[in-house]
């Protein structure tokens, strides 16, 4: 079977994209889903606070997910269920996995269909993120049951009806910990203490209030897990408070009886799959490192949602959906060459990463969004941003944090007066600086 | 008098913001705009929450659906909420939607199931 | 009444369960946790040692190189993985590289082969990660690496499939000494045996001080680990030793025969023995000394989980394996620390051999030497791969995505002989929840699996042991009971 496009991943950043790629003249697209249903990660994100820049409304997790389902539905856009992609590789050019001109060949997998083969013009990675495990962490301890990743908790909570513990510590204030600290409240669960390493939460103040604060659960900043007890099943864990360096300062060890400890300490996108690929990864992000056109190295392989880097809000994650989506239509349509020219856009002080990481101005598009996250919390400070050494805007602004992606906007009309442009540059920089 | 502080939620400037109350008069300080004077006045006298969360079902396809508060219920009535819903036993299919339960705990608000579960 | 008890369903005493089983014989294995391989045979190195490490004309010594002999043969026989992919032990310039000369001696006197010492450079020449600093190192060609959970379950499996009756969740709690018998007290009741084996792991003094005068001290000794993605798996191709100390080999940089990478373990006596978990100090000791075999160790971030074990010191350094003089009729397994994972498949031998001297019996005529393992999809051909999905569909329905772990694997687990009733136990016989995620993924599909397959409720499914319960209740359950 062939395809024009074929999307791996059918949760928001999938479905958004089948979407823009069929509106934008893509013939045969696909959607290749694993889980049982469309939706992804939102099936069981039940709270709201999903969709309010797309829809105007606040919606929960299900419901942000329905409407695209129900887009693609009465668009006719095909897609499987329970099925796992198991082997991409770039067509005709054997086992070197060189750039693939000629396609992509898609091994897949389900009960239904056994295992088979599909071909791809072009293929739209939207495969999401997986959670950092305790053991990335290499917290010590005994390895009993009751430590859970807040993703894990959240699927037995929010799907199967189930509780994962009874009495919880949770380390990390993201916001998927912190959703799971109301969560797990509201269930029926004590939940005694939200640890943070960093000074500062990673999530919404919204969440705080309303997870925490609304529960009298503390957050202690500046904390660590040092130690978890208990052989079988949790007993216990040991908080430490840290220093500066993020090290565990002795004789702050804190011992807190519990049955369960969830762990929210980092997203990790899941590319797999881009690797078998040959995609080059950002080691920043460990996404995929993309163009204006939000494609990767390898030509018509697109990147965008979590896979590409971890998103805050879903809205942001359907644009950037959105633009993958279209471009790789325009990519199937032979609308999108390269001339080969390319100009870095390089994130300097205060600026972790950004998305994409270098453009083509004759293929970008009339204006174009960048994405970025900076390295720490600032406030009082100018967002500039630099034509090679040319200071070309600063903007105020009042506070930045890392849990909070930005963006800046480039004009193509703007850069194509700049000849002879290497590199763009997006940095911090302090009042009077 | 009564003096009470708590972080404005509007947005990412999460202004600390300082309450005053006398006689029936509210003062706000520490806002930087007027959206923070009104998330503070309505935090004091009536604080809302849309309540998200499981009612169980007897279906093949899942134990159970998710369901929301259409509209913030009062604070206070949120564990009563859920008591309510801790009850309640649907038989599929579900809809979303569908009004699960009609005046939860007494607020006028009805809970609705966000998902379809066949 | 039985003829022979077991107790200890790890890797000794699965081993000698297997020889056992050669002969007619009523034969039980009583094992307190609720699998078999719950002990020190799931937290170790995983290595098959070549033999040069242990004092010649010791016992370790002998059954080294036995075992080592031995365990090709048995990993094809049995189907588990096992590759012989060499080791180096490396001689930095302040040791002395007479150091490296008595290892070397000593393994030609127990009888190893094909050792060779090569220079620092011949040694980088085969592991280019090696660090710049080994002047020299011990080339032993022999050593190998097994998968120590897979070879653990194919000997109990076969024992089983042979006749040996497994009683798990039996705990002894005393042994009677009678007439021509024991009588084991256990939380299951009382087992009666002509001959006892004493294969308890860290727990076999107290079973030997049951019935015996003369008293056995052994001492725990954990050994930390940590253990690095795949990602990280061919950044040595042999097992990479340091020269040993007074308290063992020391921190090994090896590939798993499964393709991660593993470093450790730390040796350190401790009190407890139940203290099988990682400390701070354990941790940062690793990564310390294993950064002194290679020249970079690969970054943190790619660690995907650390791990504890007990091995069970005896002070004179030896195993013993012997009939207890003032206790005829029980034999101890015990003292089984490095080499024993090497040694099991000896070990075996010798203790049926010691049984058969005391008990002569009948070969069996209908005795099953094979044993195929659970079938992975991951390793699996194109056509191979076809063929089981052909076989059942469950096998195109992917369960542990890091690992590529299949549902019909996870059924095959379920089913066969002692088959797997709790999450460490799918996990080791398939190896679903050992990739990056560290089950964050599988864990609810494979729960599903599990209460399908036992028809019992997610809530009762354990992760190990009878108290890991994953699963707290329902939701709002707290609630219903108060309203």
């Amino acid at each position: 079977m062939h395809y024009d496009i074929v999307i791996i991943g059918g949760g928001p950043a999938g479905l958004a994209a089948a979407l823009a790629s069929k509106e934008h003249g893509a013939d045969r697209v696909l959607i290749v889903e694993r889980d049982k249903e469309l939706g992804g990660i939102l099936n069981q994100c039940i709270h709201n606070g999903f969709g309010l820049h797309t829809f105007g409304e606040e919606l929960t997790g299900p419901e942000y997910a329905a409407r695209y389902i129900k887009k693609v539905k009465e668009a006719g856009i095909p897609y499987l269920l329970n099925t796992m992609v198991i082997d991409i590789s770039c067509r005709d050019m054997g086992s070197d996995r060189k750039a693939g001109s000629s396609g992509f060949e898609i091994s897949l997998m389900n009960r239904t269909d056994g295992l088979f083969q599909i071909e791809a013009g072009a293929v739209i990675l939207a495969m999401g993120c997986r959670e950092r495990p305790r053991g990335a962490l290499n917290i010590p301890g005994y390895r009993p049951a009751g430590i859970y990743s807040a993703g894990t908790a959240q699927h037995f909570v929010n799907v199967e009806g189930r509780m994962p513990g009874k009495e919880v510590v949770i380390l990390g204030s993201g916001d998927i910990g912190l959703i799971m600290a109301r969560r797990m409240t509201l269930e029926g669960a004590t939940v005694k203490v939200v640890a943070e390493l960093m000074p500062y939460s990673g999530g919404l103040k919204r969440n705080i209030v309303q997870c925490l604060d609304d529960f009298g659960i503390p957050l202690k900043l500046s904390h660590t897990v040092v130690d978890i007890d208990g052989k079988e099943r949790v007993k216990g864990v040991t908080l430490a408070k840290v220093d500066e360096h993020l090290k565990p300062i002795p004789g702050t060890e804190e011992y807190i009886p519990c049955d369960t400890l969830l762990l929210s300490v980092g997203l990790i996108p899941e590319n797999e799959l881009s690797m078998k690929l040959g995609v080059t990864l950002s080691p920043v992000t460990s996404g995929p490192v993309v163009d204006e056109s939000l494609e990767t190295n390898i030509p018509g392989v697109f990147a965008c949602g979590n896979v590409l880097h971890v998103h805050d809000l879903v809205d942001y994650v359907s644009r950037e959906a959105m633009t993958a989506g279209e471009n790789a239509a325009a990519y199937m349509k032979g609308e999108l060459k390269h001339d080969g020219k390319q100009i870095e856009i390089k994130p300097d002080y205060g600026v972790r990463y950004t998305v994409p990481s270098f453009l083509d101005p004759h293929r970008m598009p009339e204006e174009l969004t960048v994405r970025f996250r900076v390295s720490e919390s600032f406030s009082q400070v100018k967002l500039c941003v630099y034509y090679d050494d040319v200071l070309i805007k600063a903007t105020k602004k009042r506070i930045m944090a890392p849990g909070e992606m930005e963006k800046i906007k480039l004009k193509k009309a703007e850069l194509s007066k700049y000849h002879d442009l290497k590199q763009i540059r997006i940095a911090i920089e302090r009042e009077g600086a | 008098m009564e003096k009470k502080e708590m972080i404005c939620i509007c947005c990412p400037l999460g202004c600390r913001l300082i309450t005053v109350v006398e006689d029936d008069n509210i003062s706000v300080t520490g806002n930087s705009c007027p959206r923070g004077k009104t998330y503070a006045i309505t935090e004091l006298t009536d604080p809302r929450r849309i309540v998200t969360s499981t009612v169980r079902v007897r279906s093949c396809d899942a134990p159970v659906v998710s369901v929301k508060t259409k509209e913030g219920v009062p604070k206070h009535k949120m564990q009563e909420c859920i008591r309510e819903l801790a009850v309640i036993e649907l038989q599929a299919p579900v809809y979303a939607g569908e009004v699960v339960k009609e005046n939860i705990a007494g607020t006028g608000i009805a809970v609705v199931a966000t998902k379809d579960i066949a | 009444m039985y003829d022979v008890i077991i107790i200890g369903a790890g890797v000794t005493g699965s081993a000698v369960a297997r020889e056992l089983m050669r002969y007619d014989r009523k034969v039980a294995v009583l094992e307190k946790g609720l699998d078999v391989c719950e002990g020190t045979s799931k937290a170790n190195s995983g290595i098959v040692h070549a033999g040069f490490d242990a004092t010649p004309g010791s016992l370790k010594a002998k059954l080294n190189v036995e075992g080592s002999r031995r365990m090709e043969e048995l990993s094809k026989e049995l189907d588990f993985p096992y590759k012989r992919n060499g080791s180096l032990v490396l001689c930095f310039p302040e040791e002395g590289k007479d150091k490296l000369r008595v290892l070397y001696e000593k393994g030609i006197e127990n009888g190893v082969q094909s050792l060779q010492i090569l220079t620092g450079e011949e040694a980088r020449i085969l592991e280019p990660n090696l660090s710049k600093s080994v002047v020299a190192a011990l080339y032993a060609p022999t050593g190998g690496i097994v998968c120590p959970f897979g070879l653990t379950i194919a000997l109990a499996e076969n024992a089983c499939v042979n006749g040996a009756e497994f009683f798990f969740d039996t705990e002894v709690t005393a042994i009677e000494k009678k007439e021509g018998s024991y009588f084991i007290h256990s939380t299951k009741g009382i087992f009666e045996s002509r001959i006892v084996i004493n294969a308890a792991g860290v727990y076999a003094d107290k079973l030997h001080n049951m019935v015996s005068e003369k008293k056995m001290t052994l001492i725990p000794r954990r050994g930390e680990y940590c253990l690095f993605d795949k990602q990280a798996g061919k950044f040595v191709s042999k097992t990479i030793f340091q020269l040993p100390t007074e308290y063992g080999k020391g921190v090994l940089v090896t590939p798993t025969v499964h393709g991660n990478l593993l470093l450790g373990p730390t040796a350190e006596d401790i009190d407890d023995k139940e203290g099988q978990f990682t400390t701070e100090s354990g941790l940062a000791e690793i990564m310390r000394k294993a950064a002194l075999s290679v020249d970079k160790l690969p970054p943190m971030r790619q660690v995907i989980t650390s791990f504890a074990g007990l091995r069970a010191h005896e002070a004179m350094d030896d195993f013993i394996i012997e009939e207890v003089e003032d206790a005829k009729g029980f034999i101890d397994v015990a003292g089984i620390e490095s080499p024993g994972l090497t040694c099991a498949p000896a070990i075996g031998a010798f203790v049926a051999e010691l049984v058969n001297n005391i008990a002569p019996g009948n070969k069996k005529a209908n005795y099953i030497s094979r044993r195929t393992g659970v079938k992975s999809m991951a390793s699996a051909s194109r056509e191979e791969q076809m063929d089981l999905i052909r076989s059942n569909p469950a096998y195109a329905n992917v369960i542990c995505r890091c690992e590529m772990v299949t549902e019909g694997e996870i059924l095959d687990a379920i089913h066969r002989p002692l088959g797997a009733r709790t999450l460490d136990g799918v996990k080791r016989r398939t190896r679903a929840g050992m990739g990056r995620c560290q089950a964050g993924f599988c864990t609810p599909k494979t729960m599903e699996i599990l209460s399908r397959e036992w028809k019992m409720d997610l809530n009762a499914i354990v992760k190990s042991g009878k108290d890991a319960y994953v699963l707290t209740g329902y939701n709002k359950q707290s609630m219903e009971r108060e309203g």
